[in-house]
């Protein structure tokens, strides 16, 4: 393990989480932008090349259904998810806005992290209204091996059991 | 009979006026002589009821509809709507173990039947006020509606003239129902999808096979094109169900020659369906397995007025149509696995759930396109869609370039409306 690496556990584990902390704001500072700038490309990069990307309901955690409107279990799959974005979907051209909140850390240790995270997203179809899309958690397990933070696994828990219209850009 | 003033202006199912689209005393019609009249309308599966007491709350299109196992294992539907002053009865959208169900407002009870049981300070209090002596607690449940369950999917009519499940379905239509319910399956997930159009686009987009391989481009974009297998569509007598399904012709499965056809045709269009050059990086979602003793590859089918089974792959769902107004329609889905999964089927499912739902890769276009419609329909008066592909019969059909289920619906529509 390289040296910085070290000091920032060390940090990490007589001074509170401070370091950790930083390092997720800057994972989901980073993992937003790209989606709300249609740097869509850039967002299988946040993910482990054996990872779970999930987007379900808080009623499905709830029940135990495991099925997700987008389900992936590898970088790979994210990857196609954008290629068909790009050229076989049609859909109205559409942004988001993301705006998450404080990160709740669940457990870490030198290798993982688990983390709590909620979030909204606005969804600007056309440029016209912006509109509340979504509202939900972020369900984290993150790896902390690397200097770059990747997610092993990512639920993304939305509140409602609603979709308005269609799920194009992934949350 | 139709209320509304909308003009049929042609006999025949290769015509239909805009308005019905968005023609607010049209929908009362169709909520009355469809929805209320003499169809059947799913509920949920018998297995999300398992239990003495379990519930779930769900929607006869406006209508809420309590559907309730009882002590004698028998499933009852009732209106879920007090008959005091109106109010919902069960506000949750399922539960356990319900002994009996109580009105928030005032108190007013019923049994697992929607027989009303209990009336709060009936007799008064101290001896003042109470409803009247000849006040019959008999005479003042919720509707009742009839119930018939097939292969594990309940149904309920509000008419008594409904003809029984099996009669309604036919035979073409039950023994398909049956080739995919053929053995207990379980719920792996439940979503809503809210779609900007009136319920009957989206209906004659699921019977639509003729937009599938324009507007879909997924398949054809990563080279996954099975245009070429061979399929068809079944229209019941009625016109209301159908069937749509595609299998790999064995014979022609190592030929390339239909294939070559196939996509020369589309050329020949300049149809955007063309695309290549794209790949999935992982094609593992595609990687299924064979668990039907056909061929048949997809399977779409539909029950008037507003239920669908789906089997895409091993991509199993039910979507149940809720009109929310004239412009508004809920599409509930429920993602299906068989209990005898193992795990890496189960995981084969989760995987090609992509496909489907409001995020998936070949339906989520459909969640959009019938927006398109009802936003480009606007102000349209006396102007009609055209229905011809294929002709004006609602016969069933080899090919799928075709709109005879469409206008199967129109059929079964025009028949229930007096139209």
């Amino acid at each position: 393990m390289r040296p910085i690496e070290s000091a920032r556990h060390a940090q990490s584990n007589t001074g509170g989480s401070t370091g950790l902390r930083e390092r997720l704001m800057d994972f989901h500072a980073s993992y937003i932008r790209c989606i709300d700038t249609d740097a869509l490309e850039q967002w299988p990069a946040h993910f482990a090349a054996e990872c779970l990307y999930s987007v379900t309901t808080a009623e499905n955690v709830r029940e135990g259904l495991a099925a997700g409107l987008m389900w992936a279990n590898s970088r790979a799959m994210l990857e196609d998810r954008i290629t068909a974005l790009r050229h076989a979907n049609i859909y109205e051209r559409q942004s988001y806005r993301h705006i998450v909140g404080l990160p709740y850390l669940l457990r870490s240790d030198m290798d993982e992290a688990e983390c709590e995270t909620p979030f909204m997203v606005a969804r600007i179809v056309l440029g016209n209204n912006t509109d509340l899309f979504a509202t939900g958690i972020y369900k984290d397990l993150f790896d902390l091996r690397a200097d770059k933070l990747v997610l092993k696994r990512r639920i993304v828990v939305c509140d409602s059991t609603r979709i308005d219209t269609l799920l194009a850009i992934p949350l | 009979m139709q209320s509304s003033p909308i003009k049929w202006l042609a006999p025949g199912q290769t015509r239909i006026p805009f308005a019905v689209y968005q023609d607010a005393q049209l929908y009362a019609d169709e909520q009355r002589l469809i929805f209320r009249g003499p169809t059947w309308n799913y509920l949920c599966l018998e297995s999300e009821i398992s239990g003495i007491g379990d519930y779930k709350t769900t929607f006869v299109g406006d209508a809420p509809v309590l559907v309730v196992r009882d002590g004698d294992q028998e499933i009852y539907a009732f209106e879920n709507r007090c008959s005091h002053r109106g109010a919902l009865i069960c506000l949750e959208k399922a539960g356990k173990a319900a002994k009996d169900f109580q009105c928030v407002y005032h108190a007013w009870s019923y049994d697992r039947q929607g027989n009303l049981k209990g009336v709060a300070f009936e007799g008064g209090v101290n001896g003042s006020g109470g409803m009247p002596k000849d006040f019959c607690k008999e005479d003042h449940g919720p509707r009742k509606l009839r119930v018939a369950i097939f292969c594990g999917l309940v149904f309920a009519s509000f008419s008594e003239d409904v003809d029984p499940i099996e009669e309604y379905l036919g035979e073409e239509i039950s023994s398909r129902i049956e080739r995919v319910l053929n053995k207990p399956v379980e719920v792996i997930g439940r979503f809503t999808q809210v779609l900007p159009n009136n319920w009957k686009l989206y209906f004659e987009n699921v019977k639509d096979s003729y937009h599938a391989s324009l507007l879909h481009l997924f398949f054809t974009t990563f080279r996954l094109n099975r245009l070429s297998q061979r399929g068809g569509v079944i229209v019941s007598e009625s016109g209301g169900h159908h069937v749509s399904y595609s299998m790999i012709d064995e014979a022609r499965a190592s030929a390339v020659t239909a294939e070559t056809t196939q996509t020369d045709d589309y050329k020949a269009q300049g149809l955007r369906s063309e695309q290549t050059g794209y790949q999935l990086t992982d094609p593992s979602m595609l990687q299924g397995f064979k668990e039907y003793d056909d061929s048949v590859t997809l399977q779409i089918l539909s029950v008037f007025p507003g239920f669908v089974l789906q089997q895409i792959q091993n991509c199993l769902a039910i979507r149940q149509i809720v009109p929310r107004g004239v412009d508004s329609t809920d599409l509930h889905w429920t993602y299906l696995g068989y209990r005898a999964d193992t795990p890496d089927q189960r995981e084969t499912r989760l995987k090609q759930a992509n496909l489907i739902g409001a995020a998936g890769f070949i339906s989520m276009e459909d969640g959009a396109v019938g927006g398109f419609v009802q936003r480009g329909i606007a102000a349209t008066e006396n102007q009609q869609a055209v229905v011809e592909m294929g002709g004006d019969s609602t016969a069933s059909s080899a090919s799928r370039a075709t709109e005879t289920s469409v206008r199967g619906f129109w059929k079964a529509y025009r028949a229930l409306i007096g139209a």
